[in-house]
């Protein structure tokens, strides 16, 4: 239904100076974006630039302060969701919204259900749908049975289901082995050739190479510009995504690996549902090397680091460090005997956001000399080492040490809790997605000192759930999948797609 | 330090609105606010006596409002502060009436005994809470019924004032109580006793302990960021019965100051309504000390001067006892007050340009 007056009839979307203020932030500024029918059309811009704002103003769940949306040719106001739908547009969330004991037709049918349940015909529907677009979802599977991959095909069939012309995706790729990555890759393709419209919201620049055909970018809430995606190169898009020359190659010497320092023997852990989530799980993490633990998430990675740091108990096994069994040690002693820790989640475990940044720095070194004495904090000395802290790790905040940091960016709040953890100069650093959520500029710099870390001998287990961070820091890999470890590898002896089957548990030198 | 500022204009927005609405309710009940509030300020401050009176009801509520306040900033929800302040003031009494002591060992000894029980009344919910998770405001409040009958029995079978009279303690005479003769003499006769430099100290204390020491450090954190404090190796068990055993002292002081200073005896079936004033008070106070002293004097002064106002007015002593719960409610719901400022704020204050995108709202770490 293309009732075009004077603009191009080719722009199913268009978005014209977008603006939207936060309290505090123009999360976008005079941001305008034209979708074509039938093209992959990527919007790229780092964490924290507007991409999300940007389509949830699309979709509804904004109104822009500014500006306006033309959609197939006239101008339309937005309420909310339904309105979205009612136009064709739909969305998969970056957190899937699946009912986990429904089969896939109940979820895919939730909330357009009419009085009288019909989900045979439904289910019939929705068998239609999957193969006319190479979907392969068993109507009558419940969700929590199937993979992480075929949950986000459910979601795009919710949406096929309404009739939905315009896609997006949001970070799809976030939570996908790099072989669902292929596969979704190769969805989208088709539902371009059935005639769809494609916004995908990504960081990943490989992705957009891959697949997309123009991309528009955004930073710090502008609009810097669209382009050919065949015309430009990787380097040209990570410059107008960031404002500046970087470098995606991460410089590395190779160096022999010293002794062990952290060992792990046969260790079982439970998760907090009482079943087995790390499973006679066995590695050994030497000085000057970087190790890789590579998994999709959920594998067991995080209840592996909680063990190991003495937040969650042992159900089977052992840990030693520098040859001591610290397997029974609280946390604390372990922080004393030289393990460091890049937590998970900064913001529940590794930052007490409502105290000061310098108050943070100390936080695991409050009781000791020279920040305390005779029970009584020294001002001073605390005030001393965070102006190191910031200084060295050129972390910013707003009113320096005296910063609350829950005021800062999640970029500085890293930068902070890298920098703590190194000034504890420990044997072992154990660094879980010491990237998540951070720009690029932020990323190339923590990875650069993780190497330095190396360097200076360190023990370092990286956990990460980007297999490009993983495979350009690390030395070895080790990969994880429901919790036993499926193989050690070499970096410079394996690639990704090794890595990738391996981490849907296939071991090395079986077959598929 | 503005946002400081905002957070005393929320208690004081709190409190207004509480005077405001008392004033519609005496306005209700058909008499004249102005009148009635002239003589409810009057009835706590008119003379030196009152205001000894108001001073010796403040200093009750000045540590049950400290012991809510600590336990507040470390996390911990203390309903308990009226058993704690119960069994406090049982331990001082019994103490009082079976030890014989001279003054000067006396007063120590009954300060330090209702220090000690009202921590182990703390210390037991604490500890309930650490090992088997129970919920330290269930835990609290059953430890308030269990102290008030506590009370009840050993008033009628130990202590009772005669053999007739068992529903209050025999008396505590002048030796042990913590009314002195200059301070009685300053305040022409009023209840004011010693235990007001007990609550001062007990303020200054907390706010030394809170802000200078480790431990202080290590109770924030907790409080703050349970996980966050785990993580950096913090005993959190450890810290939340520490917190705990630490508030319940501070209710038990209440109970000396209240039960051998302001009153001399302890009746049966009483639970102390200074308790459940002590969350009040924290609320207002913003949970420091110096907040908490300020607002229990305020609320001090009105529960001495609430039944001269009823005597002067005819209006019902119960419409103070309003307005202390109004507030409560506007304390309670600060979160509101502060957005209400926020946006008058917002729209007085011209549109300011504003840039830099720090995080988007939506998305990003969940």
């Amino acid at each position: 239904m293309i009732t075009s007056n004077q603009q191009s009839p080719e722009n199913i979307v268009e978005m014209r100076s977008i603006r939207k203020v936060f309290p505090g932030i123009v999360a976008n500024d005079d941001i305008t974006m034209e979708l074509r029918k039938g093209e992959i059309h990527a919007l790229l811009g780092e964490n924290g630039a507007g991409k999300s704002t940007l389509m949830s103003i699309l979709f509804g769940l904004y109104q822009p302060d500014a500006g306006e949306i033309v959609i197939r040719g006239k101008k339309e106001r937005i309420s909310g969701p339904n309105a979205a739908n009612a136009l064709g547009i739909g969305m998969v969330h970056q957190h899937f919204k699946l009912v986990h004991n429904f089969t896939t037709t109940e979820n895919i049918i939730l909330g357009m259900e009419s009085p009288f349940l019909d989900v045979k015909n439904a289910a019939k529907r929705v068998k239609e749908f999957s193969e006319m677009y190479g979907l392969n979802v068993d109507p009558h599977a419940k969700i929590e049975d199937i993979s992480v991959g075929m949950q986000q095909r459910v979601e795009i069939l919710k949406m096929l289901y309404r009739n939905a012309e315009v896609l997006i995706f949001d970070e799809p790729t976030a939570v996908l082995t790099p072989q669902e990555t292929a596969e979704l890759m190769k969805i989208m393709r088709t539902l371009i050739e059935q005639g769809k419209s494609i916004v995908l919201i990504t960081h990943k620049l490989k992705e957009i190479k891959a697949v997309a055909d123009r991309c528009t970018v955004i930073r710090r809430g502008k609009y810097i510009g669209t382009v050919n995606v065949e015309s430009v190169t990787e380097e040209t898009m990570a410059e107008m995504m960031v404002g500046r020359q970087i470098s995606l190659k991460v410089d590395k010497e190779a160096r022999e690996p010293g002794e062990t320092v952290l060992s792990v023997k046969n260790l079982s852990v439970l998760n907090a549902r009482k079943t087995l989530a790390v499973s006679d799980f066995s590695l050994d993490v030497h000085k000057g090397e970087i190790i890789g633990l590579a998994g999709v998430d959920g594998n067991g990675q995080t209840e592996l680091v909680e063990a190991l740091t003495g937040l969650r108990n042992v159900q089977n096994g052992s840990v030693f460090l520098n040859g001591k069994d610290i397997t029974d040690d609280k946390t604390g002693k372990r922080i004393k005997s030289g393990m460091a820790h890049i937590p998970e989640d900064r913001q529940r475990r590794g930052l007490i956001l409502d105290f000061t940044l310098e108050d943070n720095l100390v936080i695991e070194r409050y009781r000791d000399e020279p920040f305390a004495k005779r029970g009584l904090l020294q001002r001073d000395a605390i005030r001393q080492n965070a102006e190191q802290i910031i200084e060295n790790f050129d972390v910013r905040a707003g009113e320096g040490a005296k910063s609350i940091v829950r005021s800062m960016s999640g970029g500085n709040q890293q930068k902070a809790i890298v920098g703590r953890e190194m000034e504890l100069h420990p044997q072992l650093l154990l660094a879980v997605q010491p990237t998540r959520g951070l720009d690029v500029g932020s990323i190339e710099y923590i990875h650069k000192r993780l190497v330095q870390i190396r360097d200076a001998g360190y023990a370092v287990l990286l956990v990460s759930l980007e297999l490009d961070e993983i495979m350009s820091l690390s030395d070895k890999i080790a990969v994880i999948s429901h919790g036993k470890l499926v193989g050690l590898l070499d970096v410079d002896k394996t690639d990704e797609n090794e890595i990738g089957l391996m981490m849907t548990g296939i071991g090395k030198g079986e077959t598929a | 330090m503005k946002k400081i500022d905002k957070r005393v204009i929320t208690s004081l927005m709190a409190v207004a609105a509480g005077l405001l609405a008392g004033a519609i309710l005496i306005l209700i009940s058909g008499h004249d606010p102005v009148a009635g509030y002239y003589n409810l300020f009057r009835g706590g401050l008119i003379t030196i006596q009152r205001i000894g009176n108001s001073l010796a009801l403040s200093t009750t509520l000045i540590l049950t409002g400290l012991s809510v306040a600590f336990a507040f900033r470390t996390g911990l929800f203390n309903i308990g502060a009226a058993g704690q302040m119960l069994i406090g003031g049982l331990s001082a009494t019994v103490f009082a009436l079976f030890v014989p002591a001279p003054r000067f060992v006396m007063i120590p000894c009954v300060i330090l005994a209702a220090l000690l029980g009202g921590a182990v009344w703390g210390a037991i919910p604490g500890f309930l809470k650490a090992l088997f998770n129970v919920n330290e405001v269930v835990g609290t409040i059953m430890m308030n019924w269990i102290a008030y009958w506590i009370v009840s029995v050993f008033v009628r079978t130990t202590i009772p004032e005669s053999e007739y009279v068992t529903t209050v303690s025999r008396p505590i005479t002048g030796d042990m109580s913590l009314r002195v003769g200059w301070l009685t003499n300053i305040f022409s006769g009023s209840f004011i006793n010693i235990g007001l430099f007990i609550a001062v100290i007990a303020a200054i204390v907390i706010h030394f302990l809170l802000n200078k020491t480790t431990l202080g450090f290590e109770l924030k954190s907790v409080g703050f960021n349970r996980h966050g404090a785990e993580y950096a190796g913090i005993p959190v068990n450890r810290s939340i019965v520490l917190a705990m055993t630490i508030a319940g002292g501070l209710a038990g002081l209440a109970g000396v100051t209240f039960y051998l200073g302001y009153q001399h005896n302890m009746q049966v079936n009483v639970l102390p309504p200074q308790g459940y004033d002590g969350i009040a008070i924290s609320l207002l106070g913003l949970g420091t000390p110096a907040g908490v002293v300020i607002s229990a004097i305020f609320f001090g002064i009105m529960q001495a001067g609430k039944n001269f106002m009823s005597a002067q007015t005819q209006i019902p002593p119960e419409i103070a006892d309003t307005i202390i719960a109004v507030i409560i409610y506007f304390a309670a719901t600060a979160i509101l007050m502060r957005r209400l400022i926020d946006y008058l704020g917002k729209r007085r204050r011209d549109k300011k340009p504003i840039d830099i995108v720090k995080d988007e709202p939506k998305g990003g770490e969940s």
